[in-house]
């Protein structure tokens, strides 16, 4: 919750009206992590359900899939890691956090004036990011195992058996949070894919989404020019 | 395949029934292994070998006449020693010639993602086409016998075909044609079952064997491979062999109840969110929030 993230970061320009809401640091990890994420979740379909099984062929071939994905896999944990090092510490759920969750049907319906004062995350934010490392963590491990199948004895097979349904069942937990993180940010709400590729928001887009971020950053009375 | 296509039906203008019907089974093939005359001299060993231009790999010592611990992707065909004292104090050897079991419910085929790369022939016949093979070791993990093996040169896994390229010209498996002793039957499964059977009843009757029995488990819908065993109550001792073999319940899960219920919960996702974005939209264009908050000092 730190307004020195902000200043140590003062170098990059930031047009007029504008704030900077995320880091270069923040954007490189956001997309280290994005991209090699929808190389595993188009890969990931492929080997889920022989309807989607194009999508290997698509991307060469199911044979190189195989081999690559589970390397992407690691870029993908080194991802999450780097983003625990850097948002874990904001992360944390707040009281103003547990009334959003109750005010969550007027954030469906995008009566955002009804929301509690966010700070540089709201709760559904927090959320998906302990979802995505829960998860991270669950499907390195089992994708491990998956990895070099042929190294587990026959004795302790039942670490493959464990590893198919953790690897599926926490992957398809990612792509219900990957689906709504997706939505918000380039659909719902306006400005919020242009922030972790720019860096900036509009003053506008801190006040109504992240009213107490806005407020940590400029004091609640006083207004930037 | 073609000349099963073409065998005739029906006929017409013809007196009696048609010509030759009835004359040809549909068998599901199977190999019938006699433990009980078994000497161990592993021909069968050397002939699958041979028949599947297989190389071959460094041996294992561990103080049996076993020639390795498991099986190989070079080495589908492998007899299991075990010593075991009876309760009377007395010693038998026991041998089991151990390869792919043909399960008629195939834990392989149902845990393989890539399209074609395992196939069950009509003949009951499990193949792996590597052409097909990505090599993600699913099927490792699918068998319940501890079959498939993977080559990290080729990264593809291989196991035993039962000899299919034989078994479609009319020949039977290379391990049958080599066994000396008669122990290894190759024909329909009707027939291998009656064999079997026989077998065992004779073993029970007069070789004072009374628990000898066959071992066809009906967990993996039965198999393409069956044993007579001296003592079918434990199976385990035969090289651990599993009593009930069955397709393990965490791959009928993902490959069942999870595939659908995440299946539903993907599609259902999408649809939400579109239905949600005609309902509501996006979230408040930024005009009509400065006029809800017009004066407002944040």
């Amino acid at each position: 919750m730190t307004a020195p993230e902000h200043r140590e970061h003062a170098e990059q320009r930031v047009p007029p009206g504008r704030i900077l809401r995320y880091s270069f640091r923040e954007r490189v990890t956001h997309w280290l992590a994005g991209l090699s994420y929808v190389y595993l979740l188009l890969t990931g379909l492929a080997f889920w359900s022989p309807w989607l099984f194009w999508l290997a062929i698509l991307l060469g071939g199911g044979q190189i899939s195989r081999m690559l994905h589970p390397w992407i896999g690691l870029l993908f944990f080194l991802a999450v890691l780097l983003m625990y090092a850097l948002w874990a510490s904001q992360m944390g759920f707040t009281d103003v956090d547990r009334a959003w969750f109750r005010s969550m049907r007027h954030y469906i319906r995008n009566e955002d004036e009804e929301m509690p004062p966010a700070g540089r995350y709201n709760a559904g934010q927090k959320l998906l990011f302990w979802g995505f490392f829960l998860c991270g963590i669950l499907l390195f491990l089992s994708g491990f195992v998956l990895w070099l199948p042929e190294y587990i004895p026959w004795s302790l097979r039942w670490l493959r058996y464990i590893a198919v349904v953790v690897h599926a069942s926490s992957a398809l937990l990612t792509i219900g949070l990957f689906m709504i993180h997706v939505y918000m940010g380039v659909f719902a709400e306006r400005g919020a894919i242009d922030s972790v590729i720019y860096g900036d928001v509009t003053e506008d887009f801190a006040k109504r989404f992240h009213p107490g971020w806005y407020k940590e950053m400029f004091g609640s009375a006083v207004r930037r020019k | 395949m073609s000349q099963e296509t073409l065998r005739i039906q029906k006929i017409s203008g013809h007196a009696g029934s048609v010509p030759g019907d009835d004359m040809q089974r549909e068998y599901t093939v199977c190999k019938l292994i006699d433990t009980t005359t078994c000497i161990g001299c592993k021909a069968c060993e050397v002939a699958c070998m041979e028949w599947n231009d297989l190389p071959f790999g460094e041996t294992v010592f561990d103080n049996t006449y076993q020639t390795m611990p498991e099986t190989r992707w070079n080495y589908w065909n492998l007899i299991l020693f075990n010593e075991h004292e009876r309760e009377d104090g007395t010693l038998m050897w026991l041998m089991r010639k151990n390869q792919c079991m043909h399960c008629a419910d195939p834990g392989c085929l149902a845990a393989c993602p890539a399209d074609g790369a395992i196939v069950q022939y009509t003949n009951g016949i499990v193949d792996f086409q590597q052409a097909n093979c990505i090599g993600c070791g699913y099927c490792i993990t699918g068998c319940p016998f501890n079959i498939p093996k993977f080559n990290p040169l080729t990264k593809r896994v291989y196991k035993c075909t039962l000899c299919a390229d034989r078994v479609g010209e009319g020949l039977e498996p290379a391990c049958i044609k080599s066994c000396p002793t008669g122990c290894l039957h190759f024909g329909s499964k009707d027939d291998m079952k009656y064999l079997a059977e026989a077998r065992a009843k004779q073993l029970r009757d007069h070789s004072n064997f009374p628990k000898a029995g066959v071992y066809d488990p009906p967990g993996v819908g039965g198999t393409g491979v069956i044993y007579v065993l001296h003592d079918a109550t434990q199976p385990e001792l035969y090289g651990g062999l599993p009593s009930d073999p069955h397709v393990p319940w965490s791959v009928k899960l993902w490959k069942g109840p999870l595939k659908w219920l995440g299946n539903v919960a993907m599609v259902g996702g999408l649809i939400g969110l579109f239905v949600h974005y005609l309902r509501f939209g996006p979230k408040s264009r930024e005009e009509e929030f400065e006029k809800k908050h017009e004066g407002e000092q944040p």
